[in-house]
């Protein structure tokens, strides 16, 4: 596995994209770190980055990566490896390239500028959405065979999770909104992996008094050690869940 | 060596493979022959477990292939068209073969000297012509001197000189008791090199018998017409 990882690493410096993505992490972040002197501020603004560029970028790039090694994959399937030993070191090779492009693009200028607990809170965050997201395309790419059906899957998957899944929260809290829905919105958030990096990273920004009642409710379960351990978990789960998914399909596929 | 029970295998709704029995031995090159799509290389799949069949079962060595990697340590396989990581090089191919393998057995390196890849070895793999590419795909399958071979088409699209080479060291493998099962449509080729032969015709094996017999039977010297014979008695019956 960590052999296969190590091929995937080779190849994936080879190609140019990655190093290009870091440099425009990289600018991104110093810019904004000199724009504003306060560097909470630079924070929330990192955050929308964070929430919508990183898991479009991880989940693009795996997928064609996917698509394009597919060929080595083919190779290793005829030699005596393990199918799960094949696509979890595709996934460790990725992941670790893809987490360390995040770590150096963005890690390095939160470590200059902002090197509070909130600015580890946001690598966290950034880091293992990098990692779900990167899940969820190599569920979507070995679930499809055909790269155009991979890439638009893919496409859809995070479009529903920034844009669709919020707009179906706010509808269910309007039609709602006559009863108590403290718990479902938790509930609601923890279905959505970007939903739980913001709130991650909001809650240990005490703007969570601007969110009102529900705002209340989130600092109380969110912000206690419960909270904590329970938002790990829940985006443990989300690393998992479609690479276990992933594992089950490629173990049955043709190639 | 190889025993396959009534293997199915569907695409959609396309049947390949409906009810495939077979056994393969040691020491005999075997050749699996059959008009365009009647399921040759799905079978040659299932037995590299690329291909994993709706029923039926697949023994090697008397053990199931399913669910098991561990056998392909004694198998060496061939595309009918290789395809490797465009951006890697020739020598960093056969090197990450190596070191993925780990494999026990001496390394045999006769046709990579043969054909002289290693004064290629520089060059990335998407720069190499398809017959350079066959002799890259050949070398690989014999490399970690496997008990069993699996060529899908070895001379397609190799120079004869090439194709006499692989026909020579595929005589010499049968004489070290390996089992050989290769594809092919050149009839001359599979009477030249061949111990047996299999007929799969739409999905279905329909006959599989040595050569020595096959000629016997129909009273043919040429292996080509034999087999035209029998394919017609089978179509007036």
């Amino acid at each position: 596995m960590l052999k296969i990882a190590k091929y995937v690493i080779y190849d994936i410096l080879r190609s140019k994209v990655l190093i290009a993505y870091t440099l425009f992490l990289l600018v991104i972040s110093f810019s904004l770190f000199a724009l504003e002197t306060d560097g909470a501020k630079s924070i929330v603004s990192l955050l929308s980055i964070v929430l919508i560029i990183v898991p479009l970028i991880s989940i693009i790039f795996t997928t064609t990566y996917f698509y394009n090694s597919y060929e080595f994959i083919e190779l290793l399937v005829a030699q005596p490896l393990a199918r799960n030993t094949i696509l979890l070191g595709e996934f460790l090779g990725v992941a670790l390239s893809m987490a360390a492009t995040f770590f150096i693009g963005i890690g390095i200028p939160v470590l200059i500028y902002a090197s509070s607990s909130t600015g580890m809170i946001l690598l966290l965050a950034g880091i293992v959405l990098t990692l779900s997201f990167i899940s969820i395309a190599f569920f979507a790419s070995v679930a499809m065979r055909d790269k155009a059906k991979g890439i638009g899957l893919s496409l859809l998957l995070w479009f529903y999770f920034s844009v669709i899944y919020d707009a179906i929260v706010l509808a269910f809290l309007f039609s709602f909104s006559d009863y108590p829905l403290d718990r479902a919105v938790i509930a609601l958030a923890s279905l959505n992996p970007i939903d739980m990096a913001r709130l991650m990273v909001l809650m240990k920004l005490d703007i969570s008094a601007l969110m009102g009642f529900t705002g209340a409710v989130y600092k109380q379960f969110f912000g206690s050690s419960f909270g904590l351990f329970y938002t790990i978990g829940i985006m443990l789960f989300w690393i998992t869940l479609p690479l276990l998914a992933s594992v089950r399909i490629f173990k049955k596929k043709n190639l | 060596m190889i025993e396959i029970q009534k293997i199915e295998k569907q695409f959609g709704n396309l049947s390949v493979l409906k009810g495939v029995d077979a056994s393969f031995n040691a020491g005999n090159v075997v050749s699996i022959i059959g008009p365009n799509g009647s399921g040759k290389t799905t079978l040659i799949k299932c037995i590299l477990g690329m291909v994993v069949p709706d029923n039926g079962s697949i023994q090697f060595a008397g053990k199931n292939i399913l669910n098991d990697y561990s056998y392909r340590q004694q198998l060496g396989y061939m595309p009918q068209i290789g395809r490797y990581p465009e951006n890697m090089k020739m020598g960093q191919l056969f090197a990450m073969m190596k070191d993925l393998r780990k494999s026990a057995h001496v390394l045999d390196e006769e046709l990579i000297n043969e054909y002289q890849l290693m004064a290629m070895q520089d060059k990335p793999m998407r720069t190499l012509s398809g017959g350079t590419t066959q002799k890259v795909s050949a070398a690989l399958a014999f490399l970690f001197n496997p008990k069993v071979l699996i060529l899908d088409e070895p001379t397609a699209g190799l120079d004869p000189l090439a194709a006499e080479i692989l026909k020579a060291k595929i005589t010499k493998a049968k004489e070290e008791g390996k089992l050989i099962i290769i594809t092919s449509h050149i009839m001359s080729e599979v009477e030249e090199i061949a111990d047996s032969i299999m007929y799969l015709y739409e999905g279905k094996v329909n006959f599989y018998k040595t050569i020595t017999s096959l000629k016997q039977e129909t009273g043919e010297e040429k292996l080509g017409k034999a087999i035209a014979k029998i394919m017609k008695s089978q179509s007036h019956a």
